[in-house]
């Protein structure tokens, strides 16, 4: 366990190093890009939850990332044009405020993951895979013939949404708020897998028949992980959709739910640092392969492919063996 | 809205659930007898319809283009059993889902890379265009009337082929216990090519059909895909009559919901809303069915205990 703690402390330091040092240089694309492997991180740790600790091999996680997304900019396009979006019971404006804009997209993405997950938990397996997958193809649809919030264009913000206390226009200090984000997300989620719940959500991954009998009920278990996992992700969507200051269908599409399932694999199943591993790795080869070929897609299939069928621990498990996986 | 306009949907819905039926075959088949969850079966029906407009553009040929596309589907089917799928069988399903999603990525980029980003053109030949007059006074495009009858042998051949013929026991064994039906001499792995490789040709198939009457691009196999997902699930994974039923279904439900809602909305409020909710709607219609499906039935309409 040690190795792989120091591993993942170093991980962290780079993440934060890197931003740090081009701040200094005054290189802001970095500082993006780095905004945008953090965020993307967080989506991973959440899918992690339900993938790693749950076992469920939800294909349809883009939805939760989406309807954070969505949340900011539903919010976010009210405020901007000074409509009301509603009246009743009280006058709302929508907001430009980070947090409330956070809360509610984590509201929204819990509630979405309630219902998914309480039809698609019915079902295990395949079936389960393939009803994420509909699930999410039903809300990207939906978005793109949503012609209120702008349909297949997407909405575009002006203006990024403030937080108190915080020049969120300043490329560092909104990498700051959402690096904070991930560090507390990753603890939580360290103490989650700990508790008496992940404890028993690892359980129930491994023998469905024993946690039963001991008197748990793995239905339960599951839905409440795919909530949480739904609820993280969708707050990483607000922060992606904040950080481009655009949300488009595009955020509800499988492939991004494929690509938020490629952060987990490519570190490691069920590793706490996996996602923030693999969502770094994705982001520098799509920046480097992408700029030496246009077709970059077919090395990160190809590597894609290398990496399910040789190395099965993902990098991490590469790099660090198989210490903790127990099962 | 006319009985005419509703029988005319009614067939733009089965020549839908006919194509949707070829490529929930091919699913369906490779899930039942390997138990493998194949997500570049969309790639498939990509790559036959590329090739049927290669071929066609080449030869001028639909017949030979509908041959092209059964041809290289099923040989880049094979080629990706070999070397890659079958790797995959003994593997848990996350493992077939990445490594399939990764074929995605390749087929895609390199068709890209083929033939550029720009949407080819298959054309529908000059004997198979135009109108033609059913009984009852409805003009319906012929092509798209031919669609639904290679839809209909092509499905009666393979039902023949899995009830009555050597190959089709082999199948049906294989999906009972792959196991046993090795230990009594069947070549399972040569067994395993052909059965990917017949699923293949049938996206592959599908694929060239649709191209003529859509266009032919890059990623265009993957909302069918999805579909053919939903197909599956509300038919019951493994079987080939579910995959039938559910395809007509599915085909139905979303060509008729998508003409009707809004109409139907539009008797209840004003035109624009009712459009657009309509539309809305319509769109999530299939996948309301199927929710409401695995609500009754968590394994599909005709699936054993999954």
């Amino acid at each position: 366990m040690g190795r792989e703690r120091i591993f993942n402390a170093g991980i962290l330091l780079a993440l934060l190093l890197v931003p740090l040092i081009a701040w200094k240089m005054d290189e802001p694309f970095l500082i993006t890009l780095a905004t945008k492997v953090t965020i993307l991180a967080l989506a991973g740790v959440g899918l992690n939850i339900a993938l790693g600790l749950g076992g469920l091999v939800s294909l349809g996680h883009a939805a939760f990332f989406g309807i954070g997304g969505y949340a900011m900019g539903i919010l976010a396009s009210h405020a901007q044009n000074y409509e009301p979006l509603f009246s009743w019971p009280f006058l709302f404006e929508g907001s430009n405020q980070m947090p409330l804009i956070w809360l509610v997209a984590v509201v929204a993405s819990a509630a979405a993951a309630l219902v998914i997950g309480a039809l698609s938990l019915r079902t295990s397996g395949v079936y389960f895979i393939m009803i994420t997958l509909a699930f999410g193809q039903m809300l990207y649809y939906f978005t793109i013939s949503w012609s209120a919030y702008g349909g297949e264009d997407g909405l575009s913000i002006w203006v990024r949404n403030e937080m108190p206390g915080v020049n969120t226009l300043d490329p560092i200090q909104f990498f700051a708020v959402t690096f904070v984000i991930l560090c507390l997300t990753l603890w939580s989620a360290a103490r989650v897998a700990q508790s008496a719940f992940g404890l028993a959500l690892s359980a129930a991954r491994q023998s469905e028949e024993r946690v039963e009998t001991v008197g748990l009920a793995p239905f339960k278990l599951r839905l409440m992980a795919f909530v949480i996992s739904g609820a993280i992700t969708g707050l990483a969507g607000a922060l992606f959709a904040d950080l481009n200051r655009f949300v488009s269908p595009t955020m509800l599409s499988w492939h991004t739910s494929g690509e938020i399932m490629i952060f987990v694999i490519l570190g490691g199943v069920g590793r706490l640092y996996g996602p923030v591993v693999g969502a770094a790795v994705y982001i520098l080869l799509e920046h480097f392969l992408g700029g030496i070929s246009e077709y970059w897609q077919i090395f990160l299939g190809l590597l894609l492919l290398g990496m399910v069928l040789f190395a099965r621990g993902g990098l991490i498990g590469a790099l660090l063996g198989r210490e903790v996986a127990h099962d | 809205m006319s009985l005419i306009l509703i029988l005319e949907q009614v067939l733009n819905g089965l020549q839908f659930g006919v194509m949707l039926f070829l490529m929930a075959a091919g699913l369906t088949l490779v899930f039942g007898v390997m138990g493998l969850i194949n997500l570049a079966h969309g790639a498939l029906y990509m790559v036959g319809a590329f090739a049927a407009a290669a071929v066609a553009g080449w030869t001028g040929s639909f017949v030979l283009a509908l041959m092209a596309s059964l041809a290289a589907a099923a040989a880049a089917g094979a080629l990706v059993e070999v070397t890659v799928i079958r790797r995959l069988y003994d593997r848990d399903h996350l493992d077939q889902v990445l490594a399939t999603f990764a074929l995605i990525l390749i087929f895609s980029e390199g068709t890209r890379w083929l033939f550029g980003s720009f949407p080819l053109f298959l054309d529908v030949p000059s004997y198979l265009s135009g109108p033609v007059m059913l009984p009852g006074g409805i003009q319906y495009p012929l092509y798209r009337l031919a669609m639904i009858a290679i839809g209909l042998v092509v499905g009666a051949g393979l039902f023949w082929l899995i009830a009555r013929t050597r190959i089709g026991v082999q199948i049906r064994a294989g999906e009972a216990d792959r196991e046993m039906i090795a230990a009594l001499g069947v070549d399972i792995s040569k067994l395993y090519t052909l059965v990917f490789a017949l699923g293949a040709a049938l996206a592959g198939l599908a694929g060239a059909l649709v191209g003529a009457i859509q266009s032919v691009q890059v990623g265009m196999g993957e909302p069918v895909l999805i579909l053919a997902f939903v197909v599956i699930v509300i038919g019951g994974i493994g079987s080939i009559k579910g995959a039938l039923v559910g395809a007509l279904l599915v085909g139905l439900t979303d060509t008729l919901g998508g003409v009707f809602l809004p109409r139907l909305f539009a008797l209840m409020m004003e035109p624009e809303n009712a459009a657009s909710l309509g539309a809305s709607l319509a769109s999530m219609l299939i996948y309301i069915l199927m929710a409401a499906v695995l609500l009754v039935r968590p394994s599909g309409l005709f699936g054993g205990s999954a």
